[in-house]
């Protein structure tokens, strides 16, 4: 049970801030919201995706705050703070110039 | 703002940790029951979902600990759970928890009491400014026999008039003053210094109350003026400010109080009550002699100057007077220097680091013992550290623990140990106020950091070592070889041997020192004085008479009441010394029979004044020709007796009686008797001295009376000082002190160094008895099944008690012979502070070698006996 690696690591935090971008979501509707987006290609495992937000609140980018869910049980709701905000629009643009980068790679090479 | 936040969580992360915690556990069940409802509305079984869901969910300890790690103060969690279960693996056994505890707290306490003395008194700069730039200077004598004699107040006119590479050169001689009571106040006698008047300035030191002296105070014709120290301003006159430009009596005479000096200063030594200007209160005479060597000159270096630059000029000046003055052979023809700061510790220093090297070295003991009963700790262990390795706990994380443990041992010591040491610290203090810049000592937070880092340290020696041992990476030969207890540990018992060689090693290098040490101060404690030391008792004081005859008249009055008093059996007076008591000062003579000696020889002696009745009073014998007359009276004293040694010096084979003696610039006195040899200071060398009548002195009033009785010779205390009351309301007695007190003071020193050290390795010999003592009692108790089996066999018990017994004696021996060797070295470092013993005394090496084999022998035969007497059939079992 490794630590995910830094690449799928930064991809993860970089989903989870785009994911949170439109509404505040607790975990599991995160992990749910993922995988139907991405039309169930991406699997958001459990023990990648708590510590992933835990750290993302530690360094400020997203902020916790417990409410009621759908089903009237208290949950965690994690937002987008603003310089969680700022970051995302960052690591969007990385994250386009990245694969565009590799998407001429692979047309180009 | 982004960093606001992160403080928010870094602080909530830090103090509602608990909290936290039970937020994630439900955040993470909220996330279970999701899934569980999911595969239930999928068309799951109630009971089947849950189990879908769990697995789905995988490990949730795991998942907890891997979401704990991204918080904060994750390190400190860590930290704070080695530091519970070590506090929890120590509380286990409390007996090894406190041996290990006071061990460390011995050692620790020691050193940070002796790193406090040797900082506060050899390595604090002094509490003067730029104290690097002040010097002491002295004079070096014709004869080269005094590189660093006191300077003559002459030669410092000289110096100071010519030299160019100090910014000021300042002169300070010694003093005492008899300090008259007002009201109901007793008349006390002060020690006291003589300042120039820009002594202080030179210091840069000014004082607490009041002014410095000005150069118009310090003259012969000036008002008298007077600087008093803190302690006697408080002490007498209740630290009552106004004392400034009041006017306090000093042997009668009036003086005004100028200023009171600040705590701290202490110059030139802690016992000095108050200064005087010295061009007011010492005769021209002195003032004006090139080779009275009674002042001490100090200097503050120009910058830019060197020490041997300034000195060179100063020899130059100090050879032209001497070439000048070729007739008087005192005057020195040299000059010499040293660091302010050495000319008033560079006696303690060679005892101070002695003392230091010898808690070093049980310090050093210390560790190695603790890291003997660790390494013991961790071969008891090691089959739980076996199974925690292969569960997967890693080797760092073992390492952190084991350290943790020691760390935790060494901080709980050092804690008790800085206690330890404050308190010794406030003992030696109060016992040692006689020690240069004792006043010095202080516990501050250099120390507090020495006492800290000395834990960190002696946490990772004991830790490392013991750990070392643990070769936890063979985790299954680990797990098979203690499944079965036949030679388990072997490279463990080896490394406790090497330790304990090295501890039996250290602890012979400080058992010779100590012996040495005591066997040097048995020595000098016994050393002969030349006179009666039992039932004697002597008190000095000083008269305030300016004439001769009434001096004289009331030492006749004062002998004979004494004499009278019941029990007393004689009587005697001296000036200025008993022997013991200090040098006293000496004289240069000629005598007139001889012919000149040759150029450079000095002719000096110790000089005395003494009644007639003294040498009997004290018991040194008269061994040829007589006492003095009583005819002896001022003005018309014409005798002189001979100490031995200045008859074999300066009499060879001649009879010195009838012969002459010239002091310089005096009538000729004739030597009537030559008296036994005494030695002014227990230890040191006997001195050629002369004595003269006590009514020729002219112009010394203080006297030491000397009374011998049958019996406790304390009781006449009391008495005297009334008679002496009687005569003279307004004179102070001092120092009352028994001639065997006298001897006591002469060997403080020597006393305080041996017990102290015969401390340190009395201790030291208890913690390697300890250690092996515990080595042994180990081997034994892995090796039982093995004995078991050879007693079964048939081997004779005697045979098992010999090879147990040789197993521990093994490196008690070792370590003796390392010692030994090692002592042929050490003893070196003391070899300044011994006294009529020889560096390598076979007596103290034999007796620290049989001390040490039987205290090994004693350790090693209880585990040997008890192997012996194990019994085959319960051995077998206890595996």
């Amino acid at each position: 049970m490794g630590k995910p690696n830094d690449l799928v690591q930064g991809t993860l935090d970089l989903l989870i801030l785009k994911t949170l971008s439109p509404e505040a979501m607790h975990g599991w509707a995160i992990a749910k919201r993922i995988q139907q987006v991405s039309g169930e290609v991406l699997q958001v495992q459990q023990g990648s995706l708590y510590p992933a937000l835990h750290r993302l609140e530690q360094q400020g980018w997203i902020r916790a705050k417990w409410a009621e869910s759908e089903t009237g049980r208290q949950a965690k709701f994690y937002a987008l703070t603003a310089a969680g905000r700022g970051q995302l629009e960052k690591e969007t643009a990385n994250w386009n110039r990245l694969s565009a980068a590799i998407e001429l790679i692979m047309t180009e090479a | 703002m982004r960093w606001l936040t992160q403080l928010r969580m870094r602080i909530q992360m830090l103090f509602q940790r608990g909290q936290a915690g039970a937020r994630l556990d439900d955040e993470l069940r909220f996330h279970l029951e999701q899934q569980i409802a999911e595969n239930l509305a999928a068309g799951m079984s109630a009971e089947e979902a849950r189990f879908a869901a769990l697995r789905a969910f995988g490990n949730p300890a795991l998942l907890r600990e891997q979401a704990r790690a991204t918080w904060s103060w994750t390190w400190l969690e860590l930290l704070m759970r080695d530091v519970r279960y070590g506090v929890r693996t120590l509380a286990r056994t409390p007996g090894f928890t406190a041996i290990a505890i006071l061990v460390m707290a011995l050692g620790i306490g020691a050193n940070v009491a002796l790193f406090t003395i040797v900082r506060s008194v050899l390595l604090k700069p002094l509490p003067f400014q730029d104290p690097e730039r002040l010097v002491r200077l002295y004079e070096q004598s014709a004869d080269d026999s005094f590189p660093y004699n006191d300077s003559a107040a002459g030669v410092f006119a000289e110096w100071k008039r010519l030299s160019h590479g100090f910014t000021d050169l300042a002169i300070c001689g010694y003093g005492g003053y008899n300090l008259s009571g007002s009201g109901e106040q007793l008349p006390e006698a002060v020690r006291a210094a003589t300042f120039s008047w820009n002594f202080l300035p030179t210091l840069g030191v000014r004082p607490a109350l009041g002014r410095n002296f000005t150069a118009s105070d310090d003259q012969p014709s000036a008002n008298p003026t007077v600087l008093l120290s803190w302690g006697l301003w408080k002490r007498r006159f209740g630290g009552n400010p106004s004392i400034v430009n009041q006017t306090i009596l000093l042997n009668a005479k009036p003086y005004t109080v100028i200023g009171v000096m600040p705590a701290s200063f202490a110059y030139p030594e802690a016992a000095i009550q108050l200064w005087t200007p010295i061009y007011h209160e010492e005769p021209a005479s002195e003032i004006t002699a090139i080779d009275s060597h009674d002042f001490r000159v100090i200097g503050r270096l120009k910058p830019g100057v060197t020490e041997t630059q300034a000195v060179s000029e100063l020899t130059l000046f100090t050879l032209r007077l001497h070439n000048q003055h070729l007739d008087d052979p005192f005057v020195s023809k040299g000059a010499n220097i040293r660091p302010l700061l050495d000319s008033l510790v560079g006696e303690v220093k060679t005892p101070l680091y002695v003392l230091l090297a010898a808690t070093g070295c049980l310090l050093l003991i210390a560790c190695l013992n603790v890291a003997n009963l660790l390494v013991a700790r961790a071969a008891a262990r090691h089959k739980e550290l076996g199974i925690r390795m292969a569960l997967g706990g890693s080797r760092l994380r073992l390492l952190r623990q084991h350290l943790m443990e020691s760390l935790l041992l060494s901080a709980a010591g050092g804690a008790v140990g800085f206690l330890l040491a404050y308190g010794v610290l406030q003992w030696f203090v109060s016992a040692r106020h006689d020690m240069a810049r004792v006043e010095a000592i202080h516990v501050d937070g250099v120390v507090a950091a020495f006492a800290a880092g000395l834990v960190l340290l002696c946490a990772a020696f004991s830790g490392l070592i013991s750990s070392l041992s643990a070769k936890s990476d063979q985790v299954l030969s680990s797990l098979q070889e203690s499944s079965r207890a036949h030679s388990a540990g072997h490279a463990r018992a080896r490394l406790r041997a090497v330790l304990l060689t090295l501890e039996v090693g250290l602890t012979v290098v400080l058992l010779i020192s100590a012996g040495l040490l005591l066997k040097s101060y048995d020595k000098l404690r016994s050393a002969d004085l030349g006179c009666l030391t039992q039932n004697v008792l002597k008190m000095n004081f000083a008269l305030q008479f300016s004439q001769p005859a009434q001096r004289a008249n009331f030492f006749d009055t004062l002998l004979a009441r004494v004499r009278n008093v019941p029990g007393v059996q004689a009587a005697g007076l001296i000036n200025p010394v008993v022997p013991g008591d200090g040098y006293g000062g000496d004289s240069g003579f000629a005598i007139p029979e001889h012919p000149a000696p040759p150029q450079g020889k000095l002719l000096y002696a110790l000089h005395r004044w003494a009644d007639p009745g003294y040498f009997a009073a004290i018991g040194i014998p008269i061994l040829r020709g007589h006492a003095f007359d009583d005819n002896q009276r001022p003005g018309h004293a014409t005798e002189v007796i001979i100490s031995e040694e200045f008859a074999r010096q300066n009499f060879p084979g001649e009879d010195p009686i009838g012969k002459h003696l010239r002091t310089l610039g005096q009538r000729p006195f004739e030597i009537v008797g030559v008296a036994g040899d005494t030695s002014y200071s227990a230890g040191e060398a006997v001195e050629p001295m002369m004595y003269f009548a006590l009514d020729a002195s002219d112009d010394t009033n203080d006297a030491a009376l000397v009374i011998r009785s049958g019996r406790d010779v304390t009781q006449f205390a009391l008495p005297i000082q009334r008679i002496v009351a009687q005569m003279d309301r307004d004179l102070p007695v001092s120092n009352i002190l028994t001639m065997d007190q006298v001897v006591g003071r002469n060997t403080l020193d020597a006393s305080f160094d041996a017990t102290l050290l015969v401390v340190f390795a009395g201790l030291s010999l208890l913690l390697a008895a300890v250690g092996l003592f515990g080595v042994l009692s180990y081997i034994v108790a892995q090796r039982t099944s093995e004995i078991g089996i050879r007693i079964a066999l048939g081997a004779q018990r005697e045979q098992v008690l010999r090879k147990v017994l040789l197993d521990g004696l093994r490196p008690a021996l070792l370590g003796l012979a390392f010692g030994l060797v090692a002592s042929v070295g050490a003893v070196r470092l003391i070899q300044s502070m011994l006294y009529g013993t020889q560096l390598l005394d076979p007596a103290v090496f034999a007796a620290v070698s049989a001390t040490l084999l039987l205290v090994s022998g004693v350790a090693c035969i209880v585990p040997a006996w008890r192997a012996s007497r194990l019994d085959p059939m319960q051995a077998l079992r206890t595996e």
